[in-house]
């Protein structure tokens, strides 16, 4: 690690009156981010007696907000930098590193340590009742299917968004559509988890037997000669699975990526060696690609696993957690802010934290050694 | 053998490419399954699937025969030369010239259509939908029998834009902040400065879920829950470690003599920062500005939970989130403000395609 010591600049006489007067610029920022925070507020509320156009509105909050934080930087520096130069010294750091810890120490820091006491208290936070909302969260019938939710999506999710990225990484890389293709299936990434619900409820939906089918699968189904199926309602536990499906057509497009360029690093020669010792296709893949591609694809599952034990977005959209299809984290939503049961529901998201550790441990040390941009 | 060779190679082409056409196609159904239904009749999209658009086989209406008030549609009727009862009539009649005699609508009011079975696509189109999603007032809108209905609009051009005053603050800040960090922990030296960095790479692993309550519990107490800020502040708290991470690897190795003979020159840190650092970082900043700004323009939770109900400040993914769960069967309004919320993430991923691959793999990691 270096580091770099700016010359020192000889004190100067006055230093004292200068630095009062820089202050001015830092305390009159301060002052207009006060008055503007109140003044947007009051535009923001539903019921100002003349709303203002909102488009106004947003860029003034912009302006507020990005040009607020800007100032603050400038003029918090401009005052340190008059200080004599041994004091500038020890403060300067605070400016350049002190708003990010603080931001991270109110935001993530604290908030760990807040909701673990949490959850030691009743729903009202008001009694300590130790471990008891963790022997409920471990024996509640209801939290058990929660688990197994949880469980498949890790297990199917992850297995699919695995296998399908290789299985189009392999085939795109022999194409000469590579490009677009890969294009194509990288494109949902682009979408929210609340869109691609409308899209697959959408394609799920159902009508009536005796009406036509709008939505494609159950068009498909009835061709069949089959029956119109609610497929993420009453069709336990399989609509657990036409919910894993939007994540898998999600997140492929991320795996086949890295799997991409995960292939395109192997030698070719020695792809062409194998293949001259009189390997087949099939061979070449499973036994020479995918020993020297192990890395990639542990890093895949591994970031895939966490993503499928934090999902939230689509199951709300697209079942609300009804129908037996809750997971954790919908489940630490429903209890904390529909049931406003506080230490039950900060149990859940301390369960929630403690099952992602180490898989993200292990994922950050991978992440580690990558080139990332 | 040999002779196969070309054979085999084109077989063998044929299944690459026909696999990978394939897999794209079932890919891509979906979205173009949505944005064709959004252009589409609502009541064409209730009653015939949004692929009808395409040409296909089907009855087609050439001739409606309305019976006069005179014919007793209790019993057998003679039309278009056929007698049969009305139910008989509803059920469709194939006659011999290879037509279809179905009756539409009520025994009292319908009619007979003469329908014959031919090529067809249903390529009618219509605004319609997205002026109804996008407007905020009491939106008319007048149906295929010429009746009218007032519903409320669901005021996306408004949380469109409330969506951008969440999203690019919340993205400058955060990264904002992490440049200066990443500075200040590759080239300042200052006591604790190991441990300090220990911690941010410590909160990489802390899911948000943990954070929403405590920090609700400030906000209440501030009075700056449903406040843009409120926001804005979250999503740079749960951005931070990723984003000081990512920019400091990338800051830590820039060359460091560029920023030695600036020194020797005069000049001050905060101004290396701005007039050297900066620039340089240009692509590891614009790469995660993508991820964040994605992030955060499609993050529901976040919204949900600090902005919550307040009708004036909701944002895109919460307005169509609120249609779902209220009238999840009004496609023609789901699809078109599911198009809407999608719309600025689809031009930023098609216009800025490298940059918006590397922060998404980059961000991959992102608590």
């Amino acid at each position: 690690m270096a580091t770099i010591t700016p010359p020192r600049v000889s004190a100067a006489g006055g230093e004292a009156g200068r630095a009062l007067l820089a202050i001015v610029p830092l305390l009159a920022t301060l002052a207009a981010l006060y008055w503007g925070f109140f003044y947007l507020r009051d535009l923001q509320s539903p019921d100002a007696a003349t709303p203002p156009p909102q488009i106004l509105v947003v860029l003034l909050a912009i302006v507020w907000g990005v040009g607020g934080m800007a100032l603050l930087f400038t003029t918090a520096n401009f005052f340190v930098e008059q200080l004599p130069p041994a004091i500038m010294q020890r403060l300067q750091p605070l400016i350049f590193v002190g708003p990010a810890i603080l931001m991270l120490v109110w935001a993530l820091a604290l908030p760990t340590v807040r909701t673990f006491l949490l959850s030691l208290y009743d729903e009202g936070s008001l009694n300590f009742v130790g471990l008891r909302n963790y022997f409920g969260v471990f024996t509640d019938p209801a939290m058990l299917t929660v688990f197994r939710n949880n469980l498949l999506w890790m297990i199917f999710g992850t297995a699919f968004t695995v296998s399908l990225g290789l299985l189009i990484a392999v085939l795109a890389d022999r194409s000469r559509f590579e490009t677009l293709a890969k294009a194509l299936i990288f494109m949902p990434m682009a979408i929210s988890f609340v869109g691609a619900g409308v899209i697959w409820n959408f394609m799920y939906a159902v009508k009536p037997a005796d009406a036509p089918q709008i939505g494609l699968l159950n068009s498909i189904a009835v061709a069949f000669g089959g029956q119109p199926q609610a497929w993420t309602a009453f069709f336990t536990p399989w609509n657990n699975f036409f919910l894993i499906i939007i994540v898998i057509w999600l997140q492929t497009g991320y795996s086949m990526v890295l799997f991409s360029a995960a292939i395109k690093g192997i030698s070719t020669e020695v792809l062409e060696a194998a293949r001259v010792d009189g390997a087949t296709e099939l061979q070449v893949f499973f036994q020479v690609m995918i020993p020297m591609i192990l890395g990639t694809i542990i890093t895949v599952s591994t970031t895939i696993i966490i993503f499928t034990l934090k999902i939230f977005d689509v199951v709300i959209v697209m079942t609300g957690g009804q129908y037996d299809t809750s997971v954790i984290a919908t489940e630490f939503y429903r209890q904390y802010f529909t049931y406003n049961n506080n230490g039950y529901g900060s149990a859940i998201a301390i369960v929630l934290f403690i099952a992602v550790i180490p898989v993200m441990a292990y994922n950050l040390r991978q992440f580690a050694q990558r080139e990332v941009f | 053998m040999y002779a196969d060779k070309p054979l085999n190679k084109f077989l063998g082409s044929l299944t690459v490419n026909g696999g990978l056409a394939l897999i794209c196609l079932l890919w891509t159904i979906p979205t173009i399954g949505l944005l064709i239904s959004s252009f589409r009749d609502r009541i064409d999209i209730n009653t015939t699937g949004w692929w009808t658009v395409f040409p296909h086989q089907d009855w087609v209406a050439i001739e409606q025969i309305k019976p006069g008030p005179e014919v007793d549609r209790s019993g057998p009727m003679t039309l278009a030369g056929v007698t049969r009862t009305f139910e008989e009539f509803s059920q469709g009649i194939t006659t011999d010239d290879g037509r279809r005699l179905k009756w539409i609508g009520n025994r009292r009011v319908g009619y007979l259509e003469v329908q014959e079975y031919r090529w067809t696509s249903n390529t009618q189109t219509t605004l319609e939908n997205y002026r109804q999603v996008l407007a905020g007032d009491d939106y008319t809108a007048t149906l295929k029998d010429g009746s009218t209905v007032t519903e409320r609009g669901d005021n996306m051009g408004r949380a469109f834009l409330n969506s951008l005053a969440v999203a690019i603050p919340s993205t400058v800040i955060p990264i904002s902040l992490a440049a200066f960090a990443a500075y200040g922990f590759a080239w300042m030296k200052f006591p604790a400065r190991k441990m300090l960095f220990a911690l941010v790479v410590a909160l990489l692993v802390v899911p948000l879920q943990i954070a929403l309550v405590p920090i609700l519990r400030d906000y209440v107490s501030l009075e700056l829950n449903g406040t843009f800020l409120a926001v804005w502040l979250a999503h740079t708290g749960f951005g931070l470690p990723l984003a000081t991470y990512l920019l400091y690897n990338y800051i830590s190795e820039l060359p460091r003599d560029i920023l030695e003979s600036a020194f020797i020159d005069g000049a001050s840190h905060f101004t290396i920062f701005t007039r050297l650092i900066l620039p340089l970082s240009v692509p590891a900043l614009a790469s995660f500005a993508i991820f964040q700004f994605l992030w955060v323009w499609n993050d529901y939770l976040v919204a949900l939970i600090f902005i919550g109900a307040s009708p004036t400040s909701q944002l895109l993914t919460q307005r169509l989130a609120e249609i779902v769960g209220s009238r999840g069967q009004d496609w023609h309004l789901l699809t078109a403000g599911a198009f809407i919320t999608m719309i600025l993430p689809l031009i930023v991923f098609f216009s800025l395609q490298r940059f918006f691959v590397r922060g998404m793999l980059a961000g991959s990691v992102k608590g």
